[in-house]
């Protein structure tokens, strides 16, 4: 499954309402860590598409979104389920740390 | 991947890691590089790289780590994004047990770079994503107006407190010697601008709520404490090699580089190391691309004497 952009206007519908759990990878296209993280994102978002979704916010583009969910270090991942934000994964190491941490988070 | 026995088993797939895959299968051997993230390494982090040579205008870090995985791809090698967990260097033959499963080969070449240093305190990791960072360039848009401390006193730490010396309100470079190690051109940046210097003083301790509000400074010999009141601490206080893994299997450095010369062998027949990993005078994308080649050659002479 593809990896969508999602802004403040779909973030309701598309993450908080969504009936899958939702990996919300909070980055910038500047962010050199951002975007090393971003194909192994892609890449989990291929493998468990059936159960999870995945999704980019632009920080710069959605700068309110970052704020409320208290991102300073990007990338910056959380797990969205019944519209609850799990604990952050900061600037994960490789694409098994994230499978561990969607593990731990009952997503997986 | 447990059946095949492939010739070259390369773990890490920056420029030292494909460039040794682009080589070794341009030999005709058989290459599977094992990379956990994405190609590129150290190097995709980096939006300008001027210094590899052939790209007059500079050439985009994660795009050139792009390129080099599928310049050694055109020659048959494989990538598997897989994250090592162990690895026998001495099993004949070598196996190396990761994330998909394990892997068996002839030959390994370790090419798994260096991450940042940490400061080494306890509440360090806790406070990543709230209010520490290891990273100027990615994070220092969100620290526009408040006060930040740069940890270090090397060229990182220098370009860093320059970067954010442009976005902060207010900038302290805490370093634990009287002078920097920073070479020239930022030294002279430095001093004309508004960077606030705090020499001969260690972070003892980041002091926090559920933020970061601030760092105790320590005078270095075990002198008096202070408290200064920041917002965020940027850590560039050098880089530790990734050879956690490799420990009690391969001689290293104090500082943990794998200790092997020129030819890229180390104390183990049948392993080499290149890149960052290595020990060795100047870390580049070019010097490690030297080495992956380098190891080729000497990854056919170990298995050209494996054959006889």
């Amino acid at each position: 499954m593809a990896v969508l952009a999602v802004g403040r206007e779909q973030f309701e519908e598309g993450v908080l309402r969504s009936e899958k759990p939702v990996l919300v990878d909070f980055s910038a296209p500047w962010c050199g860590y951002c975007r090393r993280l971003a194909p192994a994102v892609a890449r989990l978002a291929e493998k468990y598409g059936d159960r999870l979704e995945v999704k980019i916010v632009d920080i710069d583009e959605s700068p309110q979104l970052a704020e409320h969910y208290g991102v300073d270090t990007i990338p910056t991942l959380r797990l969205f389920a019944g519209g609850r934000a799990s604990e952050p994964l900061v600037n994960p190491g490789s694409a098994a740390e994230i499978e561990d941490w969607l593990r731990e988070n009952g997503a997986l | 991947m447990a059946e095949k026995i492939y010739d070259v088993a390369v773990i890490g797939g920056g420029p030292g890691g494909y460039a040794a895959a682009l080589y070794s299968a341009r030999s005709g051997l058989s290459v599977l590089v094992i990379e956990k993230m994405a190609p590129g390494g150290q190097m995709a982090t980096t939006g300008q790289v001027d210094n590899y040579p052939g790209f007059d205008e500079g050439i985009d870090g994660f795009a050139l780590g792009e390129r080099m995985k599928r310049g050694a791809e055109r020659f048959g090698a494989q990538t598997a994004f897989a994250e090592v967990e162990s690895v026998d260097l001495r099993a004949v033959p070598k196996t190396i047990e990761t994330s998909d499963g394990p892997v068996q080969a002839h030959t390994v070449v370790l090419a798994t770079g260096a991450s940042p240093r940490e400061l080494g305190l306890p509440e360090e990791r806790g406070l990543r994503g709230r209010g520490i960072s290891y990273c100027a360039t990615c994070d220092g848009m969100l620290y526009g107006d408040k006060t930040v401390v740069v940890a270090g006193g090397g060229n990182s730490a220098a370009e860093d407190a320059l970067y954010l010396s442009k976005i902060c309100k207010k900038v302290y470079l805490v370093h634990r010697r009287d002078a920097l190690r920073a070479s020239a051109v930022y030294q002279k940046a430095l001093e004309g601008s508004p960077v606030e210097f705090l020499w001969n003083q260690t972070v003892a301790e980041v002091l926090h709520g559920q933020r970061v509000s601030g760092v105790r400074l320590q005078e270095v010999g075990g002198g008096a404490t202070r408290e200064v009141a920041c917002d965020g601490v940027f850590v560039a206080i050098g880089r530790v090699p990734d050879t956690a893994l490799f420990r009690g299997q391969l001689e290293m450095d104090e500082q943990g580089y794998l200790v092997a010369d020129e030819t890229t062998r180390t104390s183990l027949p049948g392993v080499f190391a290149v890149g960052d990993v290595r020990q060795k005078p100047l870390r580049q994308i070019v010097t490690a691309a030297a080495d992956g080649a380098v190891a080729s050659k000497f990854v056919e002479e170990y298995l050209a004497q494996l054959g006889g």
